[in-house]
């Protein structure tokens, strides 16, 4: 066990820091969307400076350097307690860019890496359908060649940004004969193509976080396919693994958790405050130690990927199953010391923080059921974790 | 930066585990269970590994490792529910005594020759009528649920959170065991008649380091137990058929598989902090210990009842011996402090308790 990062690292913790001392005046403010000129002024900084995009190579318009999770993590580490702004996200940069990176032609690196990392192209990602959700397989949305275009026909769901979005990264079936993993292909195309229409899907929470999309006969030049027909599949399955972790950070978890005892510090019962209740206590310190533990769980991880020699597979593995529960729970706990104020939402004058705590009590619930659900997620463990073995499929009738 | 038990702590362990498979299989825990002085044979054998002496220092005899090597130990030790006074002689009185600065009793400590009880119940929670006072160096009273009825000494928790420690051969002593549900590990009640007790220390950080060093061990004990309840519930479920196939394919069962793994997991970095905290006199070390001990309490005590439900009737009987676990963790889990004092002295740490 040794939690130093060494000398080399304090080195680079003081350039980091450096660089927020210098720049913390100038990020952009709360709330300006991605569109604005001063966040993609703000992202290009940070990538020049290697604090985004960092190990994208500098031929495709990231910073170029060496992966090195340490750097990267003492980058998050100091961000993160000077509250610093990190550029932004979305789905075309966690998603799609390491997946053309890996499989990409070179033409498609270069057409689409640069824009995407540095705002200029936003991407929705088009997965799960009406008929395929955890059996996302049998996904029927259907691309069929014809001349030099897929014509497209179906429909997604789930779809967060497609509102914005410039592309869409979509799974499509293309081969209908072959068994159902097989036959599925990884298309890339412009969301201002003829014959999309997106609708947005007001969700609990009284916001539009996702949208369905509807395809009918949007054509799409062929060569628009990452890897080869019928590979989709596996092209998709390359990062799907990382978006689940990344879903439940106990790091936000322990942030929130800080919030709810401020809360109930500053919250008064009967003229008692709420941290003054043991009850609210007890269960207050039952949640903080269950976020310690993925805390340290996180550390345990962050160090496997550095000592190759660890086995870390079952710790992984349950971090999106644990950590979207928990934080569900933190999220109930703030609710429930507001007792009657907790209902608030909205415009009512008594509400706190925004009304965050019932809108991420609301949201972690969809997190539980998105990205893979508990029970898929309980699933995976037992088989690919316990080494259980999967249920027997149902004999289909007639076939 | 390594975040993981070294390549000579896995080795530690896998050496223990080696003995442990070989030497103390389920039958012997089942002979201790029957009668309680066999342990001293089980606590031999352990003595000669190095056990007894594991956190003492070199100079005095032991082994010199720490408490994150303990950690490492003791989960193994939980893993074969290991009878014995592992918690209170090798770990709780060393980590006393050395805290003290009273190094007089480490070396037969660390031979495996000397056992010393630890009477801190008072100190963690009072109950019924124990208590004590001391007069002229003679201490009067009783205390309850003492950890090792067969230790030479006791360190014992007299009045004002003073440490005392007792010889058992004082003519003014007397001792009861008290049966309880955990027959791996023996508690007792002492009885002091104008005992001469020796005052070691009004220092509260002693106790405090003597507490903070076994509620890490036992909560990698109930790690380690909880651990081969869940690999015994699966083992099983890969065997017993039932409707023409093995429980293990039903999604009912694999869920409650999952569930244990999942909540059991993330807890070894915890502990495995813990540990590491200790060893390096981290600031954070007591908040973490508080919270890895209730919290390995209340996850063990899931993977117990689930491991046995897994497990059917025969995980209710005394055939399979899944018992023996069941009570190892229940007993961890009120000794030394319950969940729930333990996350109001989390809360207290933090000072958000008045």
């Amino acid at each position: 066990m040794d939690l130093t990062y060494g000398p080399e690292y304090n080195a680079f913790r003081a350039e980091v820091k450096a660089f927020i001392d210098a720049n913390i005046d100038q990020q952009p403010k709360p709330g300006e969307g991605p569109r604005s000129a001063a966040v993609q002024a703000w992202q290009a900084k940070l990538i020049a400076n290697g604090y985004h995009s960092r190990t994208i190579p500098k031929a495709y318009g990231g910073y170029g350097a060496e992966p090195d999770i340490i750097q990267s993590r003492i980058i998050a580490e100091e961000f993160s307690t000077a509250q610093m702004n990190t550029g932004f996200s979305g789905q075309g940069i966690s998603m799609l860019t390491p997946v053309l990176l890996e499989l990409g032609t070179e033409v498609q690196k270069q057409q689409f890496i640069r824009k995407t990392i540095h705002g200029e192209l936003i991407w929705c990602q088009g997965y799960s359908e009406p008929g395929a959700g955890s059996d996302l397989a049998s996904l029927t949305t259907k691309a069929e060649l014809d001349g030099d275009d897929w014509v497209i026909n179906g429909q997604k769901i789930w779809t967060s940004t497609a509102q914005i979005s410039d592309w869409i990264f979509c799974l499509v079936r293309t081969e209908p004969e072959a068994p159902k993993h097989l036959g599925i292909s990884f298309l890339l195309f412009e969301m201002n193509t003829p014959g999309i229409e997106v609708r947005p899907l007001v969700d609990m929470t009284g916001a539009a976080n996702f949208n369905e999309v509807f395809f009918t006969d949007v054509r799409v030049p062929k060569d628009q396919i990452v890897g080869q027909r019928g590979q989709g599949w596996q092209v998709a399955n390359a990062i799907l693994g990382h978006e689940r972790g990344s879903l439940a950070p106990p790091d936000a978890a322990m942030s929130r958790l800080n919030g709810v005892i401020r809360l109930m510090q500053q919250e008064t019962i009967g003229g008692e405050r709420a941290i003054d209740n043991p009850i609210f206590r007890d269960r207050l310190m039952r949640l903080q130690g269950r976020v310690m533990a993925m805390q340290y769980n996180d550390m345990r991880l962050l160090s496997a990927r550095i000592n190759k020699n660890q086995d870390t597979k079952l710790a992984g593995m349950v971090v999106k199953l644990i950590g979207t529960e928990l934080r569900h729970e933190i999220e109930c706990l703030g609710i429930d010391v507001l007792g009657e104020i907790g209902l608030s939402y909205g415009d009512n004058p008594y509400l706190r923080d925004n009304g965050s705590w019932q809108y991420q009590y609301m949201y972690f619930l969809g997190l539980i059921i998105g990205g893979g659900t508990s029970q898929i997620q309980k699933n995976i463990i037992s088989e690919r974790g316990l080494g259980m073995p999967k249920e027997p499929k149902l004999a289909v009738p007639g076939a | 930066m390594e975040f993981g038990l070294s390549q000579e702590q896995v080795l530690l362990q896998d050496s223990i585990t080696r003995y442990l498979k070989d030497q103390e299989p389920l039958d012997k825990v089942r002979a201790v269970a029957q009668d309680s002085g066999l342990d001293q044979s089980v606590w031999h054998g352990l003595s000669e590994l190095g056990l007894a002496g594991l956190i003492i220092p070199e100079a005095h005899g032991g082994v010199g490792l720490g408490l994150l090597d303990a950690v490492v130990v003791g989960e193994t030790l939980g893993y074969h529910i290991t009878p014995g006074p592992f918690l209170s002689t090798a770990i709780m009185a060393p980590s006393l005594l050395i805290a003290s600065g009273q190094t007089g009793h480490l070396a037969d400590i660390a031979a495996g020759r000397y056992r010393v009880g630890i009477a801190l119940s008072e100190a963690v929670g009072a109950r019924l009528d124990a208590g004590m006072k001391v007069s002229d160096g003679r201490l009067t009273g009783k205390a309850l649920f003492a950890l090792d009825a067969s230790a030479d000494a006791y360190i014992v928790n007299g009045p004002n959170r003073q440490l005392y420690w007792v010889d058992s051969k004082d003519p003014g002593f007397t001792r009861t065991l008290l049966t309880t549900i955990d027959k791996t590990r023996t508690v007792c009640e002492l009885k002091f008649d104008q005992v001469d007790a020796a005052l070691m220390t009004d220092d509260p950080a002693v106790l405090q380091a003597g507490l903070n060093a076994g509620r890490i061990v036992q909560a990698a004990d109930s790690l380690g137990a909880a651990q081969c309840m869940l690999d015994q519930a699966v083992a099983y479920a890969g065997q017993r058929e039932q409707f023409n196939r093995v429980i293990a394919s039903f999604q009912a069962v694999k869920h409650m598989c999952a569930e244990m793994a999942s909540q059991l997991e993330p807890c070894r970095a915890l502990i495995w902090y813990g540990g590491h905290a200790l060893s390096e006199s981290d600031g954070t070390a007591r908040l973490t210990v508080c919270h890895a001990n209730a919290h390995l309490s209340e996850v063990a005590q899931f993977v117990a009842r689930t491991s046995t439900e897994v497990h059917g009737g025969m995980g209710f009987t005394d055939l399979v011996g899944l018992h023996y676990w069941f009570k190892r963790i229940g007993a961890n889990r009120q000794l030394l402090g319950s969940p729930e004092l333990l996350r109001e002295e989390a809360a207290r740490i933090q000072m958000l308790v008045d």
